[in-house]
């Protein structure tokens, strides 16, 4: 046995207690519980949830929607941009889900301003590819702070009851580029059916072909179904789900189809700002056809459990560093613990077979 | 029985690097969940490294089993041999668990689980929002919980280092002399 030393004094206990202290503390930080660490995707969420009509166990935003299924067919032009195997790879079928953008489950189709598109693409390689597109041509704010001031000027002030204009003068102030969003919103047609309305994915990505050539690129969903508008007064009377109705009746007669087309950057345009469209001139390129055959109620559908986080991309498919982007990628992961949280829990309006506007 | 006073290289070698690996897995994820802009790339460093911890505490596992190691010293009052007892065990457990928790709870998100150069794992569970609805937030308490172990492992090693000045310290961080 080694003969024991002397021992130290029981003062070394306050050093020891101040080293254990200091890394705590540093562990608090980094977690955002101690200290400003600037918007989290945790409040971003919490703002989601606190307005509109939320319900257990749906997504925070883009809650009501309808799961489809489909294939997606790269054209011989996609394989020269991306060595990723969605664009060689001759079928895949997939699975998506179109979408309304309110956090409520049972707002009607006509109320809503923005639709969404999302697909998942898992190809023979065993990779996996998952795109979320909107109806917009451009993102409304430049940055998720920007994005977060909107829906904190848009929440009804309890005295009023409507939002409170000096909020939404500052927003203007402080980010200009969400009047052309507005304009948008406001005077922007919306087509008769799902099928006739155009996705696009706003954000940058980077896509590099085999000899290593990188070009950034957006992509959208341009439908073949011709554009028939609907009036204002449509939209008001229009049965609360005429978008699902719509789908059941045109795929009940054939396939929907979108051509996927991306547009390429020049150099100098906006890569990290998604709130700028880019010239409508700049080059482009039809990388795939997506054929939607199938739709169902998201309630059992396979689309309600995925995540479509748009980070998720295969080999050859990157992320620009657009801060919106990587702000959906992370928001969206804190909708899909919390519902699914609710959903183990038993918490959720889902599934709801009997009423069968829950899509 | 013949016990050494020191853990032999391949313990002492994991059991820093896995110091190294398991910290920064702790700082990674707990500032991931909470970033905007950087969670794709963290989790992108997070997936691998994960299953490199559980790699190497398997390796390590097997060689904490089957190697000798040296005693507590006899002095020690038997509440901290408890305390050091049960600790070690815990930490094997969550150096264990947490990726294995990690990769089953992706699975059951649905998500693919890809690793480096476009190699994915398989999943290990069905895709099930209640098993996913379980595990995902059990990933996080068992994290803190793994935290605060390693922050009183810490502490009881300073403590045995400075205070008690006995040979507990030198048996993790010295070989035997030459």
């Amino acid at each position: 046995m080694p003969t024991p030393t002397s021992r130290g004094s029981m003062l070394l206990l306050l050093p020891i207690a101040v080293i254990l202290a200091l890394i705590a503390a540093l562990f608090a930080w980094v977690g955002g519980w101690i200290g400003h660490r600037g918007l989290t995707p945790q409040q971003m969420m919490d703002l989601a949830q606190a307005s509109g009509k939320q319900q257990p166990g749906f997504r925070r935003a883009h809650s009501k929607g309808i799961c489809f299924a489909g294939t997606f067919a790269p054209t011989a032009e996609a394989a020269k941009l991306s060595t990723a195997r969605a664009f060689s790879q001759r079928s895949i079928p997939v699975i998506g889900r179109f979408s309304a953008s309110s956090n409520n489950p049972y707002a009607p189709d006509g109320a809503s301003p923005v639709r969404g598109m999302a697909v998942q693409i898992k190809t023979d390689d065993g990779q996996e590819w998952r795109i979320a597109m909107n109806s917009f041509p451009f993102f409304a704010a430049s940055t998720p702070q920007g994005f977060q001031q909107m829906n904190e000027a848009g929440v009804p002030d309890p005295a009023t009851g409507k939002p409170d204009p000096n909020k939404m003068k500052a927003l203007l102030v402080a980010h200009p580029e969400i009047a052309a969003f507005m304009a948008w919103a406001k005077t922007a047609p919306k087509s008769d059916s799902l099928g006739s309305t155009r996705f696009n994915g706003v954000n940058a990505f980077r896509l590099t072909d085999a000899h290593g050539v990188e070009r950034m690129v957006r992509w959208s969903m341009r439908p073949r179904t011709p554009v028939v508008a609907m009036t204002p007064e449509q939209l008001k009377t229009a049965d609360v789900n005429f978008l699902a109705a719509d789908l059941d009746k045109r795929l009940a007669a054939g396939p929907l189809v979108w051509d996927m087309v991306v547009q390429i950057a020049a150099p100098g345009d906006p890569i990290t700002d998604p709130s700028k469209a880019w010239p409508e001139n700049r080059q482009e390129a039809t990388i795939a056809t997506l054929t939607v055959v199938h739709a169902e109620p998201q309630a059992n559908g396979p689309c309600r459990d995925l995540n479509f986080d748009p980070l998720i991309l295969p080999t050859g498919i990157a992320a620009s560093d657009d801060p919106v982007l990587h702000a959906r990628s992370a928001a969206y992961s804190v909708s899909f613990n919390r519902r699914e949280r609710e959903i183990s829990q038993g918490k959720t309006a889902q599934p709801n077979v009997q009423n069968g506007s829950a899509r | 029985m013949n016990r050494p006073h020191h853990f032999n290289l391949l313990a002492r070698v994991l059991h820093w690097a896995m110091a190294i690996a398991i910290l920064s897995m702790l700082f990674v994820g707990a500032g991931m969940v909470v970033s905007l802009q950087y969670r794709d790339q963290l989790l992108a460093l997070h997936r691998p490294l994960g299953i490199a911890i559980l790699l190497l505490a398997i390796v390590r596992l097997v060689n904490r089993l089957t190697r000798p190691i040296p005693a507590l010293p006899a002095d020690l009052p038997a509440i901290q041999k408890f305390a050091a007892h049960a600790s070690h065990w815990l930490l094997y457990g969550l150096m264990l668990a947490m990726p294995l928790i990690g990769w089953a709870m992706l699975s059951a998100g649905g998500y693919p689980i890809p690793m480096v150069g476009g190699v994915h794992l398989p999943a290990i569970l069905p895709h099930s929002p209640v098993i996913y609805g379980w595990l995902r937030p059990l990933h996080g308490v068992l994290a803190y919980v793994l935290f605060f172990t390693i922050l009183g492992h810490f502490g009881a090693a300073l403590f045995h280092a400075w205070v008690r000045r006995d040979e507990v310290f030198g048996q993790m961080a010295k070989g035997e002399p030459k």
